[in-house]
């Protein structure tokens, strides 16, 4: 799939800022007065900022309201709902801890709930599709919100606990990658099965339909860059997973938490990269190119 | 609405004779032809180096290694099946793509269209083209603008692709009426669906090409071991001895 990098934008800091407000809504840490401004502050601008990078890739943004109607059938859809919801719910959390009000934390835990599964959401959008085994995988859904679930702790939890989840997180994507490989062959699909034509014998590609590229090759054979994939990968776990830890655990924290939530954050930004480069979508196999 | 309706009055679709398909493009011409009226799919740098366009039909081209049997090249033209179980309509966040209730046809409104992409992602058959100039997504409408035009001769209300098909490849009708003409075809020749276990159920059908016979000898290879005589003969085994 091609890695656009307004929904890697997207993903990565949306995950990030919910994940920090999830933090936030249960009371961690309890902060008053202008530091609360500061990090719900820091919260707001993530997750806004990642859904606003959401629309740079439509192709009609000006619509984007009519995406609130569907949530019966669509998780994108139910996506936008939980979202605002989330949004609007821990509005008054923020405005407590930042005057000192002092209110009932009952909204911060919904809100909390809601943030976790505005993330949840944005995994199914990716998960639910069947055409792109690599994807198509309740790991998906797990590793989206142990990234959110992560930077929140690393921006928001004590240090020994954000040390744990970017452990688990190391782990999580490295399982992801592993059973990511063998997913497109594990599903059965080839360009016989796609055609219909394995009843007759083994087909191969004669002549393409067309000379030059078309939507379907630039957006969904994405193959450019798959070269560099296997140090991607490295880079990717040595940034989530190996330098946090010292840096969390020796670091005084505020310089740990920023310079952690920065490697967070690059990391983050090649593994999704990798998410999306590295998906093959089955509708590759009819020009004879996985994915 | 982008659930999808229960049940449907028919389902109107495709049946593609692989067999008899030659691959020449005149579909891909007529469906681009009829379908550029209006809105119409658009085309980028279509006169110079790198040309693209958006087209609703494609026909693409294989070999086939048959076994016992010799290799056949098949002619695979490929659009959207208007599958019953559409995953296209369900992941649609505006309800801008849905499937009719009356005939099962799958279509895009492109007044709600928001330009996501995600539609096109959840096809497996690639039978979404986003149009770079208007940001919304295209696709197959099996000329639902042709089909019940009564400004049309009758002859004419049909799709495109089917009415300018050369070879009649190209089969249209109520697939769910087993005694349209369309079923039967389906019935006789073993008409199959695409990758049906992704649980799409596609409507359209593709009828498998028939198995050619074995490989046989060519009219000249008896010529090529036949023993030279005379002086042709005496001049070959000379020439041997060399």
């Amino acid at each position: 799939m091609h890695p656009a990098p307004s929904v890697i934008l997207f993903t990565v800091l949306s995950g990030l800022g919910f994940g920090l407000l999830a933090f936030l809504g249960f009371g961690l840490p309890p902060v008053t007065g202008w530091a609360a401004f500061a990090a719900w502050g820091l919260g707001y601008a993530l997750a806004v900022g990642g859904l606003m990078a959401s629309t740079f890739h439509l192709g009609n943004p000006q619509r984007a309201l009519l995406a609130f109607t569907q949530w019966r059938s669509s998780w994108l859809s139910r996506e936008a709902w939980a979202s605002v919801a989330a949004l609007m719910v821990l509005a008054p959390m923020a405005l407590s801890d930042w005057l000192g009000l002092g209110w009932p934390r009952a909204p911060g835990w919904i809100g909390a709930a809601l943030s976790l599964a505005t993330v949840f959401c944005t995994s199914m959008i990716y998960a639910q599709l069947k055409t792109i085994p690599r994807w198509n995988h309740w790991t998906t859904s797990a590793l989206f919100l142990t990234f959110a679930i992560t930077g929140g702790a690393i921006l928001a939890a004590p240090p020994l606990g954000a040390v744990a989840l970017s452990l688990t997180l190391g782990a999580l994507l490295y399982v992801t990658f592993q059973r990511g490989d063998g997913a497109f062959a594990a599903a059965g699909h080839t360009i016989g099965t796609a055609t219909g034509l394995n009843r007759l014998g083994t087909p191969s590609v004669f002549e393409q339909p067309h000379t030059g590229e078309n939507y379907l090759s630039r957006e969904m054979i994405h193959i450019v860059g798959r070269r560099h994939a296997a140090k991607l990968r490295v880079i990717a776990l040595i940034m989530l997973a190996l330098l946090p830890v010292p840096v969390l655990l020796i670091l005084p924290e505020y310089v740990s938490r920023p310079l952690a939530a920065f490697l967070h954050l690059a990391g983050a930004a090649s593994a999704r990269w990798l998410f999306f480069a590295e998906a093959e979508h089955v509708v590759g196999l009819y020009y004879g190119k996985r994915g | 609405m982008t659930c999808l309706p229960g049940k449907v009055d028919k389902t109107l679709g495709l049946v593609i004779d692989l067999d008899t398909c030659v691959g020449c493009q005149a579909c891909v011409t007529a469906c681009k032809g009829w379908n550029d009226q209006g809105q119409g799919l658009s085309d980028q740098d279509a006169y110079g180096a790198n040309p693209s366009g958006t087209f609703l039909n494609r026909v693409h081209s294989y070999q086939v290694d048959v076994p016992d049997a010799a290799p056949q090249i098949v002619n695979f033209p490929r659009s959207c099946l208007h599958c019953a179980d559409a995953p296209c309509v369900t992941v649609c966040p505006t309800g801008a793509s849905y499937k009719r209730a009356e005939d099962g046809i799958v279509l895009v409104n492109p007044d709600a269209c928001i330009g996501c992409g995600l539609c096109a992602w959840a096809c497996p058959y690639g039978a979404r083209e986003m149009d770079a100039d208007q940001g919304v997504m295209k696709k197959c409408t099996l000329c639902v603008d042709r089909i019940y035009n009564d400004a049309l001769p009758e002859e004419d209300r049909e799709p495109a692709c089917v009415r300018t098909c050369p070879t009649g490849a190209r089969h249209f009708g109520d697939l769910s009426d087993p005694a349209s003409t369309v079923s039967q075809l389906v019935t006789a020749r073993g008409g199959y669906a695409l990758m049906p276990d992704l649980g799409t159920k596609p409507v359209n059908r593709y009828l498998p090409p028939r198995k050619k016979g074995a490989v046989l000898a060519g009219p000249l290879t008896p010529l090529v071991d036949s023993p030279a005589t005379g002086i042709a003969g005496w001049l070959d085994r000379l020439l041997g001895k060399i």
